[in-house]
């Protein structure tokens, strides 16, 4: 377990710039003037962006793969740019190097509607409990600060992590493999604050909202369910800290709700909102977006059609090699050192296994400190390449319930749950 | 404090077993405020393009849709309709011809 932190000197939000928000849009504009206004911007950016000082190439089948690499955007650092509006941010592959947490500043950032508050007063800001509840809540963050706190160490991936490489490929982000990251979350059990509210007989759901919302108003507001018991299991957590200190504001500050072992999906970002449902949630974001096919790895042949579809949920075990790229090469009579990160999805890691011989032979790993079954686990191994030539390097990740990850990608229609075997080609010479 | 985290890691220790739970010392949260690039760059191809940019990008910038492989015209129709029917994007139906023929020139595969 790691040591308990001095939290009392977290470093102060850093002053900003003062560009332009992309709340600049006064929603009470109408369409033709908000466009007159975009246009004016337009022009002064013309088509480069300014913030585009350097390109990252991700390794995608087919383009486009250049993407800028940008530190335009608040409390964050070097992230590869996906989208400005409303903000895709992907954590570059060597963040994950460097440790088995990503640091905050390097952590992805995905948002669904672009209004996004850009200030939060945590002086005034308050969490509602209702629904089928004895008592609706009204919950400050010192009221949260005040309950009884948990720790715990949680990969958070987005369902769509590795879209960019499906093959025939489909739209949505084409995320590389930085749609993910692994942080210590810090905050109180979901189930205390629906145990002081009084959850009624009869709640099937618990549903979440944030206080982002559509550029249109009638469009459908982004809100997440749980299942009751999944809600009151005593590991599904609000968080008001990550890594030790309070959340990046694009990373969900003040509140975020925190699912172990499921996507992102579900980790509702600047939680306001929590009702207790009798019914289950058919909303636009459980019903239809967000959904799988009911086959297993998600998988099912493009063009298949009368597929039943369930909304996603439990995340399945992964590993990248975070020190060596595709194309990489060796020299025949040196040692390689090889290491990377694994997640077991739901579950802890059981092993991690390399092969430099293309999946005919696997060779164990020696796996990093435990930080609980949720997070990263780093691994690493010595291998060598004594024939010159090509030779694919793959790992692979066991979980402790067995579950292995397979040998061929899976698809379906929105690009979710990659889990394959990840390969790198290099040379021996 | 003490106490607490004694009590507190005794609560825990049945539901949490296999993962850490502890008890931190206060972190100070504090408001925050940020600014956010504007992301209100144009679709390049002058005219051709002003469907999609008189339409589009009230909800979101360009990057996104120049970041996305060439697919199908069926795929840009359908997307542009998903984008009309679920996200309720006011477009003017006389343009969707035009911000599908943009799409398709320009992230097309036949």
């Amino acid at each position: 377990m790691p040591e308990p932190k001095d939290h009392s000197s977290l470093p102060r939000p850093t002053p900003h710039s003062s560009r332009r928000s992309s709340f600049a849009f006064d929603l009470s504009l109408s369409r033709r003037s908000a466009l007159r206004a975009l246009g004016i911007a337009g022009f002064a950016l013309a088509s480069v962006p300014a913030w585009a000082d350097e390109l990252v190439k991700l390794p995608l089948p087919s383009n486009p793969r250049e993407r800028p690499l940008t530190r335009d955007f608040p409390e964050k650092s070097d992230m590869i740019l996906q989208r400005t509006r409303p903000p895709l941010l992907e954590t570059p592959m060597e963040v994950f190097d460097r440790g088995v947490f990503t640091p905050n500043d390097q952590f992805y950032v995905r948002w669904h509607w672009a209004v996004i508050p850009n200030a939060v007063d945590v002086k005034t800001f308050r969490l509602s409990v209702r629904g089928h509840v004895n008592q609706t809540l009204s919950l400050s963050v010192d009221d949260l600060l005040a309950m009884p706190r948990v720790d715990l160490a949680a990969v958070n991936q987005c369902s769509g992590n590795s879209r960019g490489f499906f093959v025939p490929r489909v739209t949505g982000a084409q995320w590389a493999h930085g749609a993910m990251g692994n942080a210590q979350w810090t905050g109180v059990r979901l189930k205390d604050v629906l145990d002081r509210a009084g959850v009624k007989a009869g709640a099937v759901q618990v549903r979440f909202n944030g206080l982002d919302e559509p550029v249109v108003p009638d469009a459908p507001d982004f809100k997440k369910s749980l299942d009751i018991d999944h809600a009151r299991d005593g590991e599904v957590m609000i968080a008001f800290a990550m890594n030790g200190e309070q959340l990046p504001l694009l990373n969900g500050f003040p509140l975020r709700l925190i699912v172990p072992g499921w996507y992102s999906t579900y980790w509702v970002k600047m939680l306001s909102e929590i009702e207790v449902l009798d019914k289950p949630d058919d909303n636009y974001w459980m019903a239809t977006a967000y959904t799988i096919p009911d086959t297993p790895h998600a998988n099912i042949t493009p063009g298949q059609a009368g597929v039943k579809m369930i909304p996603i949920n439990r995340m399945v075990p992964r590993s990248f090699f975070t020190n060596v790229a595709n194309g990489a090469s060796f020299a025949t009579e040196t040692t390689i050192p090889i290491r990377g990160i694994a997640f077991g999805g739901d579950t802890g890691v059981a092993k991690v296994e390399l092969s430099a011989d293309g999946g005919k032979s696997w060779l164990p790993t020696t796996l990093g400190k435990d930080h609980g079954k949720y997070s990263f686990r780093q691994w690493e191994a010595v291998t060598s390449l004594p024939v010159k030539g090509n030779h694919a390097l793959m790992v692979r990740c066991t979980n402790v319930t067995g579950d292995v990850q397979p040998l061929a990608p899976n698809w379906n229609n929105s690009g979710f749950m990659r889990n394959v075997i990840e390969t790198l080609q290099v040379t021996a010479s | 404090m003490r106490k607490a985290i004694i009590a507190i890691g005794s609560l825990s220790a049945a539901l949490l077993a296999s993962t850490p739970a502890q008890v931190h010392q206060l972190p100070q949260i504090k408001s925050a405020s940020i600014e956010l690039p504007a992301g209100d760059s144009l679709f390049p191809g002058g005219s051709s393009a002003d469907a999609i940019n008189n339409n589009c990008l009230a909800c979101h910038s360009a990057d996104m849709v120049l970041n996305q492989p060439a697919l199908p015209k069926a795929t840009w129709e359908a997307e542009v309709q998903k984008m009309i029917k679920i996200y309720r994007a006011p477009i003017d139906e006389a343009d969707v011809p035009a911000i599908v023929n943009y799409l398709a020139s320009i992230k097309g595969n036949g």
